[in-house]
C-alpha cells in the first residue's frame, strides 16, 4: 500500500498514513476541489494550487460554439498535475445523468487524462434544496457500474440509501454534510457516523467521502475527526472573500482533521482532570472535594 | 437545405455531413468536445464516419467549471 510521510516544519516525522485510493485513483491529497463558481479562471487557477488537491470535480456542458470570446476551463487546468473527476451536475433523471457521464469520459479520453474511468454521479431531486433523488441515483449508480465507470456518488446523509449505493457498486459513497452551496457544515454527524459504520463495517478500507456543505475549515476538521477518508467542495473557496487563502486553510484543515483522526481523540468527561500533579502543590482547600462548605 | 439542430437550436445546413465536417465549421479546439448525435456518444475515431442528417438533435459539449 502506498504510504506518504507528513512532515512539520522541524522536518520532524511525525507518522505515516495510506493515500486515499479511490475507484482505482490513488491520491495524494485527501481534499477534492470543485472548479466552479470563481470570479476568474486566474483566481480559480491559484485557489486550487493552494489547496493541495490532486483532483479537481468539472461539469459537462453545452459548448458556446460561435463564441471564442469565453475562455475554456481547460486552458487554466494543468493536466498533467491534475486527476480530473467529471461531474452530473444538474441533471435531474438517471438517464440525464448517464449520458452526461458518456460524454465527460469522451472529452476526457481525448484529454488523455486519467479521469476518464470515473465520475461524481450527481442526481438532483429538487431544485431548492439540492437535494439528490435516491431512487434515480441508485439506478444510474448500477447503469454506470455496469457500463465500467468508477461512481463516486453524491447522496444525502441517509444511511440506508448509502447502503444500497455501495450494494449496486458504487466506488464511493459521498454524503452531504448540508446541501449543496450552504455552508451549514456537518449538520448530522450521527447520521454521518452511522454511514462510516456500516459502509466500513465488514470493509474499513472502503471510502467514504463528505461531499457538499462545507462552510469553513473546521468543518472540513470535523469531516476527517469523524473518519471521512476525504471531503470533496467547491463554494466554501470559490466564495470565501479570499478564496486562495480560504483554500490554503482547507489544505491544512484536512491534515489537521485526519491527523487528529489517526491521533485518537480522548473519551469526553463530565468532570475535569488536572494536566499539573496535585502532589506537592502548596495550596489548602478551604471547601471539600466536591465544593461544598464545611460546617 | 436541411434542418438539423444543435444543442437545442435550430440550423439550417446544406446537405448531410459528418460530424468531422460539422466541427470544422465551429471555433472551438475539437479536443475540448464530445459529441452526441440522437442521444448516442459519438466515438472520436468516428467522426468522419458518422452522417448527420435531416431532423438530427445533435449536443455538443465542453467542460466548465464545476463542484
Amino acid at each position: 500500500m502506498q504510504t506518504s510521510q507528513d512532515k512539520i516544519e522541524t522536518n520532524e516525522i511525525i507518522g505515516q498514513d495510506t493515500s486515499l485510493t479511490v475507484g482505482g485513483h490513488t491520491l495524494a491529497s485527501r481534499l477534492i476541489v470543485g472548479t466552479g463558481r470563481y470570479d476568474t479562471m486566474d483566481q480559480m487557477r491559484d485557489s486550487l494550487d493552494a489547496s493541495g488537491a490532486d483532483c479537481v470535480t468539472v461539469a459537462v456542458r453545452r459548448e458556446r460554439l460561435y463564441d471564442r470570446s469565453g475562455k475554456n476551463i481547460l486552458d487554466f487546468l494543468d493536466l498533467d498535475r491534475y486527476t480530473l473527476l467529471p461531474n452530473t451536475a444538474g441533471c435531474y433523471t438517471a438517464a440525464d445523468a448517464i449520458r452526461a457521464a458518456k460524454l465527460g469520459r469522451e472529452i476526457l479520453k481525448t484529454l488523455g487524462n486519467p479521469g476518464s474511468d470515473w465520475v461524481k454521479l450527481e442526481v438532483l431531486g429538487d431544485s431548492r434544496t439540492l437535494l439528490p433523488d435516491p431512487a434515480q441515483t441508485v439506478d444510474a449508480c448500477e447503469e454506470l457500474t455496469k457500463e465500467g465507470f468508477k461512481v463516486l456518488c453524491y447522496t444525502s446523509d441517509c444511511p440506508v440509501t448509502a447502503q444500497r449505493l455501495k450494494a449496486v457498486g458504487a466506488a464511493s459513497v459521498m454524503p452531504a454534510g448540508s446541501p449543496i452551496g450552504s455552508g451549514q457544515g456537518l449538520l448530522n454527524q450521527n447520521n454521518l457516523k452511522i454511514i462510516l459504520e456500516y459502509l466500513k463495517e465488514d470493509d474499513p478500507t472502503y471510502p467514504v467521502i463528505i461531499d457538499a456543505g462545507v462552510g469553513t475549515a473546521s468543518d472540513v476538521s470535523e469531516a476527517f475527526e469523524l473518519g471521512a477518508d476525504g471531503v470533496l467542495l467547491n463554494t466554501a473557496i470559490a466564495h470565501a472573500r479570499d478564496p486562495i487563502r480560504m483554500a490554503r486553510a482547507m489544505k491544512y484543515a484536512a491534515m489537521a482533521g485526519r491527523d487528529a483522526y489517526l491521533s485518537g481523540r480522548i473519551p469526553r468527561r463530565l468532570y475535569g482532570t488536572a494536566s499539573s500533579p496535585s502532589e506537592g502543590v502548596i495550596s489548602t482547600r478551604p471547601y471539600g472535594s466536591s465544593g461544598e462548605v464545611s460546617s | 437545405m436541411i434542418e438539423i439542430k444543435v444543442n437545442g437550436r435550430s440550423e439550417q445546413i446544406q446537405s448531410e455531413m459528418s460530424v468531422k465536417q460539422l466541427l470544422d465549421t465551429v471555433e472551438v479546439p475539437p479536443n475540448y468536445l464530445a459529441v452526441e448525435v440522437n442521444g448516442d456518444v459519438v466515438p472520436r475515431e468516428s467522426y468522419a464516419d458518422k452522417i448527420v442528417g435531416a431532423g438530427d438533435e445533435v449536443e455538443v459539449v465542453t467542460l466548465v467549471g464545476g463542484g
